[in-house]
């Protein structure tokens, strides 16, 4: 983060203490705001989120900034939904702007397989609390007059389903709230800290061994991202995650009259505006697992032939940046949080496609774990054990990308 | 771009095949034979580094190959 954003945020830096009630490994997103919660609704403030380089500077940074709920099944359909409802009221929960617009979204359905799909979306949507509709091609058009129905020819638009709930945020502004938030009732955030393993006694986790000496802990959380595997192996946990590269871009500016966001899981693209004007537009990850973070003209090429199909506007942009975040996919594609059977060891991770949407349900139900020290309702679904017990949550269609 | 060689049709590109997975090993200090199948089923070494996968030659000759890569920039290892 650069020195002219530290000055407008009222941040307090302190240097690492010798022990914590809870250290928290990895400031993006869901470390922070399990501090925030933590600090803020269970007053447990000795805590400290140690961020290998600058908060929010992982996939929080890298995200395309999407919160929906419109999952497949309803454990992820509750969640996600309660994590929507967190996102609206944050501004005034947190005092931050957060730039917060509810847009709607259209998953859109080229196939009869897919608008079979769409109609499950729908029911289970709506049965869970997530409002979401099924729309003809005509509804379509009137949503966003931009959308070419004939899909070019090859990707005819059949339907889609219409998430009314769905919203952007700007992603550095929810991590800068959740740090302020944490940072003003007395919580460290360590920045440039690098994890290099966990203090171990017995079995138990009593601590993290970092560049900066080790900081013993009552009780470690990872909110690690794409390196979680690393982390988990200190404590001789295994995971069922792979570490892929996702990568995004945003073109310049068009007339900011984009309604909504455009998902398609056939096409394997997303597309919404950002309120500068700029389109973003997120792409499918590579199948084989890797830690690269380098972008590819090939993900480019192949997306962007993709998805001017639907939207032929787009072929008169130019594309600014891209860029490439590596994410942790479980192997059910649903999140993985709670207890890992190692004492003084708790993670959230498996967010998959960079986990924006969760941040503030995950935190939350994350910091009523630590403070209650058991298992909340909203995410006892998703605890790492359920792959043991044979109660993999596998939910690949709703994940936005394959 | 990722190109493979195929044992059987040389050096194609990454599209034409499908990726099988790493392969699978359980850890040795993971003795009991329940948790060892649950561990096989389910996790995944998930190395920074070089890895030993297999891939299947979708598009191709449809037969499966061992491949070495190393997944700090995505490269196939001689």
């Amino acid at each position: 983060m650069n020195e002219f954003v530290e000055t407008l945020l009222e941040m307090t830096w302190h240097e690492p203490k010798s022990s914590y009630d809870v250290v928290i490994i990895g400031g993006g997103g869901h470390g922070l705001a399990t501090a925030y919660y933590l600090a803020n609704h269970h007053g447990i403030t000795n805590v400290a989120v140690i961020e290998a380089n600058y908060i929010g500077s992982g996939n929080s940074g890298r995200n395309t900034t999407i919160i929906r709920a419109n999952y497949g099944i309803p454990e992820s359909v509750r969640f996600y939904q309660h994590s929507l409802e967190l996102y609206a009221g944050l501004e005034e929960e947190t005092g931050c702007w957060i730039m917060h617009a509810t847009k709607g979204l259209l998953w859109m359905a080229h196939t009869e397989t897919g608008m079979r799909a769409e109609r499950a979306r729908a029911l289970i949507n709506n049965a869970c609390g997530g409002e979401t509709h099924v729309v003809g091609p005509q509804e379509i058009k009137q949503i966003c007059p931009q959308i070419d129905l004939t899909g070019n020819g090859r990707y005819p638009v059949l339907g889609a389903s219409y998430h009314v709930g769905a919203a952007t945020a700007r992603h550095d502004r929810v991590v800068w709230a959740y740090a302020q938030g944490a940072m003003k009732k007395g919580v460290t955030v360590l920045q440039h800290t690098k994890v290099t393993g966990l203090l171990r006694d017995g079995d138990r986790v009593v601590g993290v061994e970092t560049d900066r000496g080790p900081i013993a802990a009552g009780i470690v959380m990872s909110a690690v991202g794409g390196n979680v595997t690393k982390i988990a192996a200190h404590a001789n946990v295994r995971l069922p995650v792979r570490t892929h590269a996702l990568q995004a871009f945003v073109t310049n500016a068009y007339a900011l009259d984009f309604p909504g966001i455009i998902s398609d899981s056939e096409l394997s693209c997303y597309v919404s505006q950002t309120p500068r004007g700029q389109m973003l537009i997120g792409a499918e990850f590579e199948p084989q697992p890797s830690y690269s973070m380098q972008s590819s003209f090939n993900s480019l090429a192949s997306c962007a032939k993709k998805i001017t199909n639907c939207l032929p506007f787009l072929r008169d942009l130019r594309v600014l940046r891209q860029w490439t975040g590596i994410c942790d996919v479980s192997a059910d594609f649903s999140p993985i949080m709670g207890f890992t059977g190692v004492d003084g060891f708790v993670i959230s991770t498996g967010w998959g496609t960079w986990g924006f949407k969760g941040i503030p349900a995950g935190g939350q139900q994350m910091a009523e774990l630590i403070a209650t020290g058991e298992t909340p309702d909203l995410i006892a679904p998703f605890a790492l054990d359920r792959f043991a017990r044979d109660h993999a949550m596998a939910d690949l269609g709703s994940a936005g990308t394959r | 771009m990722l190109w493979l060689t195929c044992p059987q049709c040389g050096s194609r590109p990454v599209e034409e095949f499908g990726f099988g997975g790493e392969l699978p090993t359980v850890p040795d200090r993971i003795t009991d034979p329940h948790e060892r199948d649950i561990d096989y089923a389910w996790m995944f070494d998930n190395l920074e580094g070089v890895t030993t996968e297999r891939w299947f030659h979708q598009a191709g000759c449809r037969r499966w190959h061992t491949v070495q890569r190393n997944t700090i920039n995505d490269t196939v290892v001689d």
